[in-house]
């Protein structure tokens, strides 16, 4: 399982990347199947870290996305809309999901964390 | 039987352009039989199991007095007064009592639960002739659609070989011993036949409107509203539901069963349908995905009779957000002549 040492995670299974980038990881895009469908958050929103702020669908189930950390969204991932699959297909470089201007706070741990929660 | 075995949109497309297998041993199986079973059956179900000739099968809803249903199921003829009954799992128990309370009332009608000793390996796909054709003994493209062989044989066991499915394309349900079904699911896997599971299995009947007992049927939905008029038979006597069901077409539906393609999320079972985006609930969804096919959200949903026709502009509520959807005509997707024994 792909678990890059320069991203920050949370228990839901969401990354933060220094650039305030943000998505899920591979882990959960293992146990989600194939993604159909991405809720994103409008641009300009403000988010509290722990907020729901989308929701990634596949063929069977729904799940929130909470948000890692604080800050106003400046971006959201355009390709998602066309093409969901790129959540599975690449979690961590183009299925990147929304990106936050000055990101604080949150209850974020390192990769080697992450890496113990998920027994890889 | 798993969600799913490589991924629900590989196993989907698996079965729409070349072959894939699924385990539904827990479908239930009852024999009915005896002097009394054609009339007995006539009566129970809304379809009319009297007419078929041996080796025929039919699909029909059995109702309640009310015009509410009990469940839906296949009925195979086996022999002149000897029946087979597959219905759905999750009934199994309540359907035996059923048809125990309805068979009170008959003479010379016998039933014996056979679920256990049964396993049920449907093939379906296009290329499910060409796999199964030389595993069997004798010619399977001379079984017509709902059409069965009861005494054939499959990889080398005893095995009910019947041109029926539950994907909207060609196909056959394979019944053998409970005994013999891991040996033919291993001839079937080692021959490149992929398992397909439960995530599948609903895609494909969805996009083919093919109801699910539970959201499109249901004690609370008639057949006549789940759109399965064809199958209720009102030329042969009396039936359980017949008063009902013949109010509600004299009185013409309320309410019917209708296709929705929806854009901007995923439409799921129990999500409310609205009278367009700033509107009222009108009804609810009952099954809705992605449809691996159309590559687009489908859903099907009880709307009230005039806002069902396709065309309609509605909305479905998901989450705290009203999308947009549009009545269209079903099935979703319908398989081409090609090589297709025709239903």
């Amino acid at each position: 399982m792909n678990i890059p040492e320069d991203l920050q995670y949370t228990r839901e299974h969401e990354w933060l990347g220094k650039d305030g980038r943000i998505g899920i990881t591979d882990y959960a895009q293992e146990a989600l199947g194939d993604v159909v469908y991405v809720e994103l958050p409008e641009v300009g929103r403000v988010l509290k870290p722990g907020d729901i702020f989308g929701v990634v669908e596949s063929v069977k189930s729904a799940s929130d996305l909470y948000s890692p950390t604080g800050g106003t969204v400046i971006r959201v991932n355009p390709a998602l809309a066309d093409h969901p699959e790129l959540v599975n297909q690449d979690p961590y470089g183009s299925g990147w999901i929304m990106e936050l201007a000055e990101p604080a706070g949150g209850d974020l741990m390192d990769a080697a964390a992450y890496r113990r929660q998920v027994g890889a | 039987m798993p969600l799913e075995y490589v991924g629900i949109l590989r196993e989907h497309e698996a079965v729409r352009t070349r072959v894939g297998m699924f385990d539904v041993s827990h479908m239930a199986e009852f024999q009915v039989g005896g002097p009394g079973a054609p009339a007995f059956l006539d009566a129970a179900v809304t379809n009319w199991p009297s007419r078929l000739a041996v080796g025929q099968a039919l699909y029909s809803p059995m109702c309640r007095p009310d015009g509410g249903t009990v469940d839906d199921l296949l009925v195979y003829r086996l022999a002149a007064e000897r029946f087979w009954l597959v219905v759905n799992a999750a009934n199994h128990a309540s359907d035996w009592q059923w048809l125990a309370a309805l068979a009170e009332d008959w003479a010379g009608v016998e039933r014996v639960d056979v679920s256990a000793d049964t396993a049920l390996i449907a093939v379906q796909g296009p290329d499910s002739l060409a796999v199964l054709e030389p595993l069997a003994e004798i010619p399977l493209a001379a079984i017509l659609s709902y059409h069965f062989v009861a005494d054939a044989r499959i990889a080398g066991v005893p095995a009910l070989i019947a041109r029926t499915g539950y994907t909207g394309e060609d196909g056959f349900e394979l019944y053998v011993a409970a005994e013999d079904a891991e040996s033919v699911w291993q001839t079937l896997f080692e021959r490149g036949v992929l398992p397909i599971g439960l995530g599948a299995r609903d895609t494909l009947r969805l996009e083919a409107r093919l109801p699910l007992y539970g959201h499109e049927l249901s004690a609370a939905i008639s057949p006549l509203e789940a759109g399965l008029a064809p199958f209720v038979k009102w030329d042969k006597g009396d039936f359980v539901g017949r008063d009902a069901l013949a109010r509600q077409q004299a009185q013409g539906l309320r309410r019917r069963i209708a296709g929705l393609v929806v854009t901007g999320g995923i439409a799921r079972a129990g999500y409310p349908v609205l009278a367009g985006e700033g509107g009222e609930p009108i009804g609810l969804v009952t099954s809705g995905s992605h449809s691996p096919t159309l590559k687009e959200a489908i859903a099907l949903a009880l709307l009230p009779t005039d806002l069902a026709s396709p065309g309609t502009a509605l909305a479905v509520r998901i989450r705290d957000r009203a999308v947009p959807a549009t009545v269209v005509r079903t099935p979703f997707y319908k398989r081409g002549k090609k090589g297709a024994a025709t239903v």
